[in-house]
């Protein structure tokens, strides 16, 4: 990978040092460290066999994570056309392209965990603002992948349907949309099952779905529930990777 | 899909789509609306929540501003800390993620189980967010970086592993052969014939997987996992918005500048 043998051992020196300054500029309590092992003992011992019984927390918590998860794929889709179509630089005047481009930058920035404390503070908890939150995210992300995509077309169709005189919706429709869609579609399903995950976590703060539930059951050392409550996140996660899988292998 | 090219039905006007696939895309708008709705209704969503939402908002904005300028110097140290968690978290990952990686890939497995196996633990690091990863290692190692650093780990895991597994999949078949008829050992074709195909792909994905793992520990200290999102925590907890103003200015800074070193090198590596 580096040639210069002098380069490649200096950065594995560089590393070591580093890893020196930083595990001495941590402030780490050892003693309660080493007592970890015999805690993830005994906390993994109280995990198994999960507990199962309170199946219906489970199964509403569950629902309401895939329902925000829809909801805000769904809102973000459609917020992301005029903010992706404003975010390309072929098609749009420079300050709308600017303008579009700095609030896809400030609302990627954040993790959604801040977001939805924001959402919390200003909606009331629940899942109100995992929506909001969740829609935030899935606008940015799909609005950068579609304005990405326009500025990727080759100029020749965009200047082709202007010659012929169309208005820019028709330009819209019959000259950025046919070229666009397969990769929307696709990074719109892929969104899904990214909120799906995301969903899971939002919670913490107070925003709705399994997390609430998952939290809550941690801060009980209710650990049998959480260890369900994880089995369940990881199958709800598995399947829907499987389907947004699926549908884009037929999207192709 | 719907993306049929165009054909010529009724010879006057010029339509992208003949009558039938019309129908079938109004098919799929009308069902995937009807989805959104019938979730969207199902969330019991208080709407009249949303008319003084302008207010609160406002509100909170009137109270960040200014910044606090003088929080400043208390910030330094947590900046520092989120970084060191995300830099070692994604530095132990590199060396737990290998092994499982071979694991998971089909032409570098021992049989069927050791890969179910290899995919199993990738999917289960997978689907756990850093944050749930974080209250667990909590539990376990009491509250600070340590904690910290391990959710990033564990979650860096899949991500990496999974990738990887993809890139040893994918490998020159050729170059393996060539080693193996040489009598190498098994230790040999794997540090001679598959690893230098992908390490390229692997100190990519490490940069980019830790310019994520920034963002992530940013939160961390929600849970109690270290970094600044102790101090945030606290701040927002006591309605301080001008240190709240502040901290995220310096998160954004710290978020954009990770951002951008990892575009650059991984510009450099491929």
């Amino acid at each position: 990978m580096i040639e210069n043998p002098v380069i490649r051992q200096g950065l594995i020196v560089a590393g070591l040092i580093y890893l020196l300054w930083s595990a001495n500029s941590l402030e780490i309590n050892w003693t309660r460290v080493s007592a970890g092992i015999p805690r993830a003992a005994n906390i993994l011992a109280r995990m198994f066999p999960p507990d199962f019984g309170r199946w219906q927390l489970l199964v509403n918590g569950t629902l309401e994570s895939v329902q925000m998860a829809l909801a805000a794929s769904f809102l973000g889709m459609i917020l992301a056309v005029p903010l992706g179509i404003c975010g390309a630089r072929n098609i749009a005047p420079k300050p709308v392209y600017l303008l579009a481009r700095t609030c896809i930058i400030l609302s990627r920035t954040f993790h959604e965990i801040i977001v939805a404390i924001f959402f919390v503070k200003i909606f009331g908890f629940g899942p109100i603002a995992g929506v909001l939150t969740l829609t935030l995210s899935s606008t940015s992300f799909i609005s950068k992948m579609l304005a990405e995509d326009i500025e990727n077309m080759p100029p020749g169709q965009i200047e082709a349907i202007r010659a012929t005189g169309a208005s820019f919706l028709q330009f819209l429709n019959y000259c950025i949309s046919p070229q666009a869609m397969p990769r929307y579609l696709g990074v719109s399903i892929y969104r899904l099952d990214a909120n799906v995950r995301h969903s899971t976590v939002v919670g913490i703060v107070g925003a709705g779905g399994i997390g609430q539930v998952l939290a809550a059951s941690f801060s009980r050392y209710d650990y049998d529930f959480s260890m369900a409550i994880l089995l369940t996140i990881i199958s709800l996660v598995f399947l829907g990777e499987f389907f947004s899988n699926w549908v884009r292998s037929r999207l192709r | 899909m719907m993306m049929k090219n165009s054909t010529r039905e009724n010879n006057d006007i010029w339509r992208r789509f003949n009558p039938r696939e019309t129908i079938i895309r109004y098919a799929w708008y009308v069902s995937i609306v009807f989805i959104a709705v019938w979730a969207l209704n199902n969330l019991d969503i208080p709407w009249f929540y949303f008319l003084d939402a302008h207010i609160q908002a406002k509100d909170l904005i009137v109270r960040m501003w200014p910044p606090d300028l003088a929080y400043a110097s208390e910030l330094l140290k947590p900046l520092l800390e989120t970084i060191h968690i995300a830099t070692i978290g994604t530095g132990i990952t590199f060396f737990i993620a290998f092994p499982i990686a071979f694991l998971a890939a089909r032409n570098t497995t021992f049989n069927s189980v050791t890969w179910l196996i290899g995919r199993m633990l990738l999917v289960g690091s997978r689907s756990v967010n850093t944050v749930v990863w974080g209250l667990l290692f909590v539990a376990i190692f009491g509250p600070g970086p340590v904690a910290g650093i391990w959710a990033i780990a564990f979650r860096s895991i899949g991500f990496m592993g999974k990738l990887v597994a993809e890139a040893i999949e994918e490998i020159d078949g050729g170059a393996v052969e060539a080693i193996e008829a040489t009598g190498a050992s098994r230790l040999q074709v794997l540090s001679f014939g598959i690893l230098p195909q992908v390490l390229p792909v692997i100190y990519g994905t490490l940069v980019y997987r830790w310019d994520i793992n920034i963002r992530e520990s940013t939160v961390l200290g929600f849970v109690g996992a270290g970094g600044i999102g102790i101090l945030l925590y606290s701040s927002i907890n006591q309605f301080l918005w001008r240190e709240v103003s502040l901290t995220l200015i310096s998160v954004f800074g710290v978020v954009l500048m990770s951002e951008f070193i990892s575009a650059k090198v991984r510009q450099r590596i491929s």
